[in-house]
């Protein structure tokens, strides 16, 4: 042996550098991925940070731990492909902070249901999932109908998104409570909107301004449905 | 400490040559066969980084020898899949729906497909075998909005109703209360009218009156006889089979602020062939027409 075991065992300094350097190992192998990970994230079209009430949608999602039983992954195997959709790519989650993965489907994943169901069928299977699908082992979620959703938060919440890395603009940040409240509203001027958050999708609402039903209603809608799969460039940009 | 490596007399085992306050200790060493084990592993990953793609760089990563890729796998997996099934599959998207009916052993391809597809897409919304629910259609009764036929049915599943796709079926039913389009005393005559219509009684006089409510108000978009009109979505009143007005309260209901449903486009998510296999399915379901 080049170094014998027993002056390891004897010279506590150069036993601490050997424990140093084969921990610091460890480290680096789990560290080095994230120093590329510009490179990691494919760049295509379509990807936008959260509308605000998506994203106190999102929260609410986080809040309620849809994630213990629902994961947004479609993997890329066959199966997946199949029954969900085009697997997910990196960038379409790339807003999330967490992101939402999962790892457990007692319920289907969820990565591509925007747009799958009307928000009136959201509406009612949050309320009474077994009214909808007779089978379901859901919890019903209907006190969420019955919550208003807070407001004052989301311009503070949209900044300290824009510290971590999501590129809001300040013309967003501005119009943030405008816009929460414009998407949970059918009958408003949305050209403005809709300009700052394309397909964003407008869902009901009441009178009484968004609850957080409408707010987590609004985030499934738009799950998945950023990227343009059928754009041929999409195909080119995610490899 | 003294090193010395000597033979345990009463073992006959050598040992470590550590001592400590007279204690000695066996040496044991590991089993031939562990060690090799664990040298075959060593190997085997080292074999692993060269033929996978494994260490991350500046721009990217070791893309290994064999060029494996998750991604152009489930693509090739696809691909493979979609030619399996393009034996009937593209003769279904090729004919129109009436002549893939026609051919029995087409016919048999596309209800086999549909109702797989029925299952994982339209089952959440019209329930198992198209039963329906309060708010979505019943596609086992005859009772059609946007009609029944097998082209009629598949240009409903393509682009939806009120989906936002161009070609959707759109109509709007008027908001007869809450834009005082109507008097509420004419609502609860129309509303009695129409409830007579359900099989039920209703009293005769106002009958008559809500009759001609009807024919100034209502048969426009939902016929003279109440008949329904596929060409805006109205259904036929003289049935048992209602989308959200089963009760009296509910036609006024209906009457005042109506509901209108909403269907999605499938064109962006299933394929034609798909669609086309949906189609035969559900006009099998009961109440094709």
């Amino acid at each position: 042996m080049l170094i014998r075991h027993e002056w390891i065992e004897r010279n506590a300094i150069l036993l601490l550098v050997l424990v140093l350097i084969t921990v610091a190992i460890g480290g680096i192998v789990e560290v080095i991925p994230l120093f590329t990970i510009e490179t990691t994230v494919e760049h295509v079209k379509g990807v936008r940070p959260y509308s605000p009430l998506e994203l106190a949608g999102r929260d609410i999602y986080v809040r309620e731990g849809c994630y213990l039983c629902h994961s947004q992954q479609i993997r890329a195997l066959k199966d997946e492909v199949e029954r969900y959709g085009h697997y997910s790519l990196a960038a379409e989650s790339m807003y999330d902070h967490p992101f939402q993965w999962g790892s457990k489907r007692i319920g289907p994943d969820l990565a591509r249901v925007g747009g799958k169901y009307s928000s009136e069928w959201h509406y009612a299977h949050l309320t009474d999932p077994e009214a909808v699908v007779p089978e379901s082992l859901m919890p019903r979620y209907a006190f969420l109908a019955e919550t208003p959703l807070r407001q004052d938060r989301i311009a503070a919440k949209m900044r300290t998104l824009r510290e971590l890395g999501t590129p809001y603009t300040d013309d967003q940040i501005a119009h943030a409570r405008d816009d929460l409240v414009a998407q949970a509203t059918v009958d408003t001027d949305l050209d403005t909107f809709r300009k700052r958050w394309p397909k964003a999708v407008v869902v009901p609402g009441n009178a009484n301004g968004p609850t957080e039903m409408d707010a987590l209603v609004a985030y499934l809608q738009v799950l998945g449905t950023m990227v343009d799969f059928a754009d041929v460039s999409t195909e080119q940009e995610k490899q | 400490m003294p090193t010395k490596v000597e033979k345990d007399t009463f073992s006959g085992r050598d040992t470590t040559g550590h001592e400590w306050d007279g204690l000695k200790e066996l040496n044991t060493p590991l089993p031939k066969w562990w060690l090799y084990v664990l040298a075959a592993t060593v190997v085997w990953g080292v074999a692993l980084l060269v033929l996978y793609p494994s260490i991350p760089y500046g721009p990217g990563h070791t893309n290994g020898l064999l060029g494996y890729s998750t991604r152009a796998r489930v693509d090739a997996d696809v691909k493979a899949l979609i030619a399996q099934r393009a034996v009937f599959m593209d003769k279904i998207a090729a004919l129109p729906v009436e002549k893939v009916k026609a051919d029995p052993q087409l016919d048999a391809m596309a209800l086999t497909a549909g109702r797989i597809a029925f299952a994982n897409n339209c089952q959440p919304c019209h329930g198992a075998g198209g039963g329906g629910r309060p708010g979505y259609p019943n596609l086992a009764s005859d009772v059609w909005r946007w009609g029944g036929t097998l082209a009629q049915i598949e240009r409903t599943i393509t682009h939806g109703v009120r989906s936002g796709d161009p070609d959707a079926h759109v109509s709007q039913m008027p908001r007869f209360g809450a834009d005082a389009m109507l008097k509420p005393e004419q609502i609860q005559q129309v509303a009695d009218y129409v409830w007579t219509l359900y099989g039920n009684q209703a009293a005769s006089a106002s009958v008559a009156a809500g009759k001609q409510v009807f024919a100034d108000n209502c048969a426009v978009c939902h016929g003279d006889n109440a008949q329904g009109n596929h060409d805006v979505g109205t259904p036929p009143l003289r049935s048992r089979v209602h989308l959200f007005a089963n009760t009296r309260d509910e036609i006024v209901a209906q009457i005042n602020n109506p509901r209108m449903g909403v269907m999605p486009a499938w064109n962006k998510r299933l394929d034609p062939a798909t669609i086309r296999s949906l189609a035969i399915y559900v006009h099998s379901l009961g109440g094709g027409e």
